[in-house]
């Protein structure tokens, strides 16, 4: 019994290799997507913010103070002096074209102020477009400010014979991602995301395109059993998902440089899961959805927009408010990108991973079970 | 002329509407987009859940962490004893920063000796990361500059002490949130995949269905075919647009500074890249499934590589000049401009012109080759 049921699973995801064999270009884009999208996301995408463009209108050029002063900008890696400028006109015309983020203006009495123990105030004029980068940006000029500050302090104490002012240092420790290199946590969301797209896309076409064609009817006069069916048809998606797994990371890791700090057969293990789970979602939209069409709009609303915006890949989901939060639990795509972070970076292991690993297990258990059951009844 | 484009109009508008969740698909599910994203697409960093370490326990290390939870940024979550909870907190993602003060402390204050904070931070999230520990340095830096100042005070400096004080405005987003920089964004990705995604795959099904022929033997000439079949697709990322716009715009306030009218003409200046390329992919494929890998093969880089999550600026010399063919990366700069600049045309050209030029070297290109396989 079992016997027969293993052998005509395996006709189907035998019958199912060669129609993917017949059509060379699906199968090429299946595979070469991931390949494509990793080196292009994986080179390009960056959220170091350095180099930030910087314009000045220097009111006090003439001093020295205020030449002095602004070394501390030019000397520093985070900005780069793009032009100066002597009117607020240029400065308008510069923010309004993007070719500055920041102006910077010191006052025209800058270094009488100084000298007398008075307070100078410093125009800082940020492009608030782009709010992330504009707070990181107001982030650097603040220290430069703060540190100057300081020192013009400890010459105070200095000029009345006190002992040099003490310092309190805040000792940053950056853990897990040392270098703060962006790029070791895109990476690990570009292979969650293309996993979710490729599995779920490739199945929920394929089915759709049987029932579309007709051709589905005949499998179902076959002795073939909905069940068998279904995991015979899965068999070859998985095994190309996988195949994408293995690639991605094999780039993040030589291509990129990502350490790989957790165990790979948990790494695997979560994947099958995770995969389970994104195929069935893909048969079930085929059931649900009568044409490609419309399979592909469903697609990219289950899966596609919602892997990139509601993961955590892009937006951190503890900024979101509550009710979304409550709904990003329903995307898979959470669990496994927590998953990979942690296994990347963190070297975490089950001990740590199990309520994700949890999760995973739900939803590719009630993923595949629905699966079957939509099959059977459209069947039937 | 008219007359055939008219009735090949009919036919389309027919066919799409056939199945009544086509229309749910078309009008209601990009609304159900933009709230849902809207609310997502924020990276305002207003929460970071702390755990506090305090080995000194003294007044001084206690005026320090008060001055932490009292911005409104670090919320304690957790208080921590021994270095093993500390690598716990961190592994776990209970807290993003650990701050951890050391025995000591307070005596080193008071007895003028140089004092640490330490502040781990967990950098998996190095943007995030790079933002809070902006928040710390302030605070910390605020601190000691009262420490000094009150130590100046007791020695007997009462006279005024020179500073800069630093006077920070942001045009345009003067409370930085972030949303009103994502929200054009995201209406923007909405357009780019319901156009190309419908265009394509229309096409797509007739060839594979076979109906393709049948129009082929009708009156009808290519190029009427061309604009029989695009033309509906583009009145309805029109009508898309406007639907999204009004609502992203009245739900999340989010200031709409522009010409509503100059968004409505560059965006029919942007459907002509779009809906051409979906012509070509449809003249490359023979399946729709085919054809909707072909669009996820050009809309993932072109969302990806055109700032609207990743700043081109941050990006490697040679990626940059390749974003300069991606129509979606012009678009993105003019829709924004509109939405949170309130610029005209007379700066918006410099990003109008390669769009338009785009656009007619991909349509020409597309009914070429839509001609050829015609033929």
């Amino acid at each position: 019994m079992i016997k027969q049921r293993l052998k005509r699973i395996k006709a189907i995801a035998w019958k199912e290799f060669i129609q993917i064999e017949r059509d060379p270009r699906s199968l090429s884009l299946a595979l070469g997507i991931p390949i494509f999208l990793l080196l292009i996301f994986g080179y390009g995408l960056s959220l170091d913010i350095d180099h930030v463009a910087t314009v000045v209108w220097n009111q006090d050029a003439s001093s020295k103070t205020s030449r002095d002063f602004l070394l501390n900008f030019k000397n520093s890696k985070y900005f780069k002096i793009t032009g100066y400028t002597d009117n607020y006109r240029d400065i308008e015309r510069m923010i309004n074209n993007g070719d500055t983020m920041m102006a910077l203006i010191i006052p025209k009495d800058f270094s009488h102020y100084i000298e007398s123990g008075k307070t100078a105030p410093l125009q800082l004029i940020v492009d608030g477009s782009d709010a992330n980068t504009a707070t990181i940006a107001m982030g650097y000029v603040r220290s430069v400010v703060s540190r100057y500050n300081v020192e013009l302090l400890a010459e105070t104490f200095n000029s009345k014979g006190l002992k040099p002012v003490k310092s309190l240092d805040v000792q940053p420790r950056i853990w897990f991602n040392e270098g703060l290199v962006s790029t070791w946590f895109i990476t690990p969301g570009v292979i969650a995301m293309i996993i979710m797209i490729i599995s779920a896309l490739l199945t929920s076409l394929t089915v759709a395109r049987e029932w579309e064609r007709g051709t589905m009817e005949q499998l179902i006069s076959t002795p073939v059993k909905a069940p068998e069916l279904v995991i015979g048809k899965f068999i070859p998606y998985f095994t190309i998902a996988f195949f994408d797994l293995l690639v991605g990371l094999i780039m993040a890791r030589v291509l990129f440089g990502v350490p790989f700090r957790g165990s790979y057969l948990l790494l695997f293990f979560l994947s099958a899961l995770f995969l389970t789970g994104a195929l069935s979602q893909g048969i079930i939209i085929s059931v649900v959805a009568k044409s490609q069409l419309m399979a592909s709009q469903l697609a990219t609303l289950t899966t596609l927009l919602p892997t990139l915006l509601l993961s955590g890949f892009i937006y951190p989901i503890f900024n979101m408010p509550k009710f979304l939060q409550a709904v990003t639990y329903l995307i898979p795509a959470r669990y496994y990108i927590i998953i990979l972070r942690d296994l990347f970076l963190k070297g975490n292991g089950i001990i740590t991973l199990w309520d994700e690993a949890l999760f995973l297990f739900l939803f590719a258990f009630v993923m595949l079970s629905l699966a079957i059951r939509k099959f059977k009844k459209k069947v039937a | 002329m008219f007359e055939r484009i008219q009735s090949i109009l009919i036919k389309e508008f027919k066919q799409i509407f056939r199945d009544p969740r086509m229309k749910t698909v078309i009008f209601v599910t990009p609304l159900i987009q933009i709230i849902l994203f809207g609310y997502a697409a924020n990276k305002d960093i207003t929460y970071v859940p702390t755990a506090i370490y305090d080995k000194d326990n003294t007044a001084e290390s206690r005026e320090l962490l008060r001055r932490f939870t009292y911005s409104k940024y670090f919320v304690p979550e957790r208080y921590i004893f021994n270095d093993k909870e500390q690598n716990q907190v961190l592994d776990k993602g209970d807290a993003s920063v650990v701050i951890h003060i050391d025995r000591g402390f307070g005596r080193n204050i008071n007895a003028d000796k140089d004092a640490q904070v330490q502040l781990a931070f967990d950098g998996t999230d190095s943007n995030t990361a790079m933002v809070v520990m902006g928040y710390a340095n302030t605070i910390v830096g605020k601190y000691q500059q009262d420490l000094i100042k009150e130590r100046a005070y007791a020695k007997g400096i009462t006279g005024p002490v020179s500073n800069v004080d630093l006077r920070d405005r942001a045009w345009f987003n003067g409370n930085l949130i972030s949303r009103n920089y994502y929200l054009p964004g995201v209406i923007s990705t909405i357009v780019t995949m319901m156009s190309l995604l419908l265009s394509a795959m229309a096409i797509v099904k007739e060839k594979e269905i076979g109906t393709m022929e049948q129009l082929i033997v009708s009156p009808l000439k290519p190029i009427e075919l061309i604009i029989g079949k695009l033309l509906p697709f583009a009145v309805i990322a029109l009508v898309q647009i406007t639907l999204i716009t009004t609502l992203g715009v009245f739900w999340f306030h989010v200031p709409l500074r522009g010409n509503l009218l100059l968004l409505l003409l560059s965006t029919c200046i942007y459907l002509f890249t779009t809906l051409g390329i979906g012509l070509f992919i449809s003249t490359v494929s023979s399946t729709q499934q085919e054809a909707m890998m072909s669009v996820f093969l050009f809309y993932m880089p072109a969302v990806m590589l055109s700032g609207f999550a990743y700043p081109i600026a941050n990006m490697p010399k040679i990626i940059q000049s390749f974003t300069a063919i991606n129509p979606l990366r012009y678009f993105m700069v003019v829709i924004r401009s509109i939405f949170l600049k309130g610029v005209g045309l007379e700066v918006l050209w410099i990003q109008l012109v390669p769009l338009v030029a785009i656009g007619v070297c991909v349509i020409t290109l597309s009914a070429i080759r839509f001609r050829k396989s015609l033929g």
